[in-house]
């Protein structure tokens, strides 16, 4: 080492040469584009695949918010049908293809509950009205309601009641309601009877006999000859004989026949000339529907408590839900940013006395406040507008909080020093210099605004201090609140909004949390 | 110290002062629902009397407060419970809330901290990552859901309905029977789901931290095990943030939640101020107000007061 060192001190000055002369010497241009700020967050972001995951998935809810009318629904928003409330999902080619969405549930039936039920299968069979089907023919029937009967068990030694034979069957809700007496328009009966014609499908059915083996003349279904309930056969003399329920059983039609013994499929009740003339006839309901609407009832998310399509109500439940969401974060962060930002940049006395309001705005209970406004203002302003101001009033403080240390962080520092000296106003340096320097943390809280809005939205609505449900619109905690009371029955209102609701709440705050971390430069290199 | 501690009491007491004269003067401006029975009109009438409600709207409050500080009178229920004094009718509701609540607390503190630090242990394997992103769910998803959920699969699939009590007689006379604990238990679970999640959040993000500082590292090098230096140092400082935030847990207690009292209809004070709004009962309304906005005030100022006794470091009111 040593003897080196003594070479370089003694190398002749004719060995040195000038490297480049005569050349002009730059600065080399970059070969990359510079990362900004806001591109260096980005590229965190995308490495972060939980939140790019939640932000796919807001994006799929979105969507199907805004797609659902046009595109996933043949229903409109004022389409509703009071005999189809309440029901499953249902879809056809699911259940055809995948034997999910059936629209079915399990329920116990005694064995005239369960024999009701299984006569609308076997009358819809019945086209002639002849009463010869059999019990298997009837069960095959596409308008079956029964699609699985269980074995019987016998419920013993119940305090208070007899033994009785409890039968668990599988039953298509849809089909339920089988047939209803309707009073229709002779025009409107020709009508049925050409479609019936075209289609192949029958909408009318023989009237019933109001006599003593009719057990609820009101009651459609009753189409078959009963004594109490109990399925009968009547013979010539007006003795009745039960009819077991058996493999072969057939049951015995107490249908309205003219002189020539055919059955007779509409009654004239009275009314003007010949078109308007009031009929009173029987139909499937089923079919009746496919008439009208010309379609299957099928709702893929079921129905509401109303008859309305549940999955049309949660599109616009999403959406205002959203639109509330959004507004709210837009107007917190104007008023935040600003409050924060004055509060921040003087200090001093300024500080004291916002700080007091705002710790004034912080202690009061936001369900307070939201029910005042709703107290005061609902009826004159609506619902909505009311919710708006509750969330304004109290809702900027996080955010003035923030910028307002922002601001304390910055304030003292060289640059904005040396942009005072040189003559900026104070509007330039908060506004140019202080102020972007916290826009990561202010997105970052815009963005974990709107599942806290979502989420007190639905608490509010669902304990019934907002009420923001109407025809046209509803809101997630409406539906909530909706279904709060029957949802044990028919857990599919539940299940959709509540799964929305979480999905929503999970997936912005992993949202949230990817862009706060992403906006953190003291966080760069720490992930690795 | 002790004049911060003082400051600190008659802010609180100022900012409730402001709240609540606001809240009254609000409340007021609300139209009052005269019943159209005539008994029952003049009976009201008569004691709106003798409150000065006829008076100008200053006065009322003047009266209003003087009531408060003279004979702890904050006015009448008229709807919920005829003419009874509204401090009887909520005194009877505290119970069931403060019960369920503090139950729930105490079912999920030990579960939430332990599970906290046995992920910060376990920090980036795959344990952690389970507990981590189960937390983020369980913290993100609405407490009403954990209800539906604990309905659903306790009421209705596995038929274990709990006793339902209808009065403190069913009950064996005392809120603190067998059977009242049981028929409290599935708020009580509604209730744990998300306390354990954000207890289990905060444990783990305090822990991880004090785990990596250099007095960790230090204990090691002089000789101490992972388990010692874990449970004597860090443990120690990681709970310099957690103990407040259990404090300030313990008085929010009080407060209840709204959902979870509505959900399992537990008549508590949230059921009260439900009720009170849907019903206009405009005494029993204000009474709750003042009472919520007093256990926030007050549980924050526990939770800033106690880092000081908590930790010796922390001088209270310096610059």
């Amino acid at each position: 080492m040593s003897k080196t060192a003594v070479n370089i001190k003694s190398i002749p000055a004719e060995k040195f040469a000038f490297v480049n002369r005569g050349e002009k010497l730059t600065d080399t241009k970059f070969v990359d584009k510079p990362v900004g700020y806001l591109k260096d967050a980005w590229i965190r972001f995308c490495k972060n695949k939980g939140s790019i995951v939640a932000a796919v998935i807001i994006l799929i809810i979105l969507l199907f918010a805004f797609l659902t009318p046009a595109f996933f629904t043949k229903y409109d928003q004022t389409f509703m049908d009071v005999y189809y409330a309440k029901k499953a999902p249902r879809n056809i080619w699911l259940r055809d293809h995948l034997g999910i969405c059936s629209g079915t549930v399990t329920r116990d039936f005694n064995e005239r509950g369960m024999l009701v039920l299984i006569g609308i299968g076997i009358g819809a069979e019945d086209t002639q009205g002849t009463g010869k089907v059999t019990l298997e023919e009837g069960m095959a029937s596409y308008y079956q309601p029964m699609k699985e009967i269980g074995d019987p068990q016998e419920i013993t030694g119940m305090i208070g009641s007899k033994d009785k034979t409890i039968y668990t069957c599988e039953l298509d809700t849809y089909l339920e309601y089988g047939f209803q007496y309707q009073s229709i328009e002779q025009s409107e009966y020709k009508k049925i009877k050409e479609w019936e014609a075209q289609t192949g499908l029958q909408v009318l059915y023989p009237l019933v006999e109001e006599n003593e083996w009719n057990l609820e003349p009101t009651n459609a279904n009753y189409w078959y000859k009963t004594k109490k309930g109990t399925p009968v056969t009547v013979n010539a003399r007006g003795k009745a004989k039960e009819i077991a329920y058996e493999p072969g059983m057939v049951l015995e039609d107490n249908y309205v026949r003219d002189a020539d013994g055919n059955p007779v499929y509409y009654m004239f009740t009275g009314g003007g000339d010949v078109d308007t003339a009031q009929y009173k006839v029987r139909v499937l309901y089923y079919n009746y529907y496919r008439y009208v609407n010309g379609f299957e009832p099928e709702y893929l998310f079921g129905t509401d408590s109303q008859g309305y399509d549940l999955m049309l109500r949660l599109a616009s439940g999403i959406k205002l839900s959203f639109l509330v969401a959004l507004v709210v974060s837009i107007i917190n962060f104007t008023i935040g940013a600003i409050y924060g930002a004055i509060e921040g940049y003087y200090g001093g006395t300024t500080d004291l006395v916002m700080e007091r309001i705002s710790d004034i705005l912080a202690n009061t209970p936001f369900i307070v406040v939201a029910t005042l406004f709703q107290l005061h203002y609902a009826s004159k302003l609506g619902p909505i507008p009311c919710l708006l101001f509750a969330y304004v009033t109290t809702g900027w403080l996080g955010m003035a909080y923030r910028v307002r240390t922002q601001f304390y962080r910055f304030k003292n520092q060289e640059y904005v020093m040396a942009a005072r000296t040189l003559g900026a106003s104070d509007a330039r340096i908060i506004w140019k210099h202080i102020f972007p320097n916290s826009l990561g943390t202010i997105i970052t809280s815009c963005v974990l605004v709107i599942p806290g809005v979502i989420f007190s939205e639905s608490m509010l609505s669902f304990l019934g201090i907002v009420k923001l449900g109407t025809e046209k619109t509803t809101s997630l905690g409406t539906l909530l609140a909706d279904a709060s009371s029957i949802w044990m029955n028919y857990p599919h209102l539940m299940l959709f909004p509540a799964l929305v609701i979480s999905l929503l709440e999970i997936c912005f705050n992993l949202f949230g949390n990817g862009l706060r971390d992403a906006f953190n430069p003291s966080l760069r290199g720490v992930e690795e | 110290m002790l004049k911060y501690v003082i400051k600190r009491v008659v802010l609180m007491f100022a900012t409730l002062f402001i709240i609540v004269t606001i809240c009254f003067f609000l409340i007021k401006l609300l139209p009052q629902d005269i019943p159209q029975e005539a008994a029952q009109q003049e009976a009201m009438m008569e004691r709106l009397k003798a409150q000065g409600y006829d008076k100008p709207i200053y006065v009322q409050y003047y009266r209003y407060l003087r009531n408060i500080f003279t004979h702890w009178d904050f006015g009448t229920s008229w709807k919920i419970q005829k003419m009874q004094p509204v401090t009887e009718l909520f005194i009877e509701r505290l119970p069931p809330t403060v019960l369920i609540n503090l139950y729930s607390l105490l079912v999920s503190l030990p579960i939430g901290i332990l599970l906290g630090i046995y992920a910060a242990i376990k920090k980036n394997k795959w344990q952690d990552q389970v507990i981590s992103t189960s937390v983020m769910i369980f913290v993100s998803v609405p407490s009403y859901v954990y209800a539906f959920l604990v309905q659903y699969f306790l009421y209705f699939k596995w038929g274990l309905l709990p006793p339902t009590v209808y009065s403190l007689a069913d009950a064996g006379g005392s809120w603190f029977t067998f059977q009242m604990f049981k028929s409290m238990l599935p708020p009580v679970i509604a209730l744990a789901f998300g306390s354990v999640a954000s207890l289990c959040r905060f444990t783990r993000a305090e822990l991880t931290e004090t785990l990596t500082s250099d007095y960790m590292l230090l204990a090691r090098t002089k000789g101490l095990t992972r388990a010692q230096a874990t449970s004597r140092h860090a443990m120690k400082n990681a709970m310099v943030p957690i103990l407040p935030m259990i404090l300030g847990g313990f008085i929010d207690i009080l407060a209840g939640s709204f959902i979870i009292e509505q959900i399992f209809s537990v008549p508590g004070v949230g059921q009260l101020y439900l009720t009170s709004i849907n019903q206009l009962d405009y005494d029993v309304f204000m009474m709750d107000t003042v009472f919520y906005t007093f256990v926030g005030l007050l549980a924050g100022i526990v939770t800033d007061l106690s880092y000081g006794f908590i930790d010796p470091r922390i001088r209270m009111g310096e610059k």
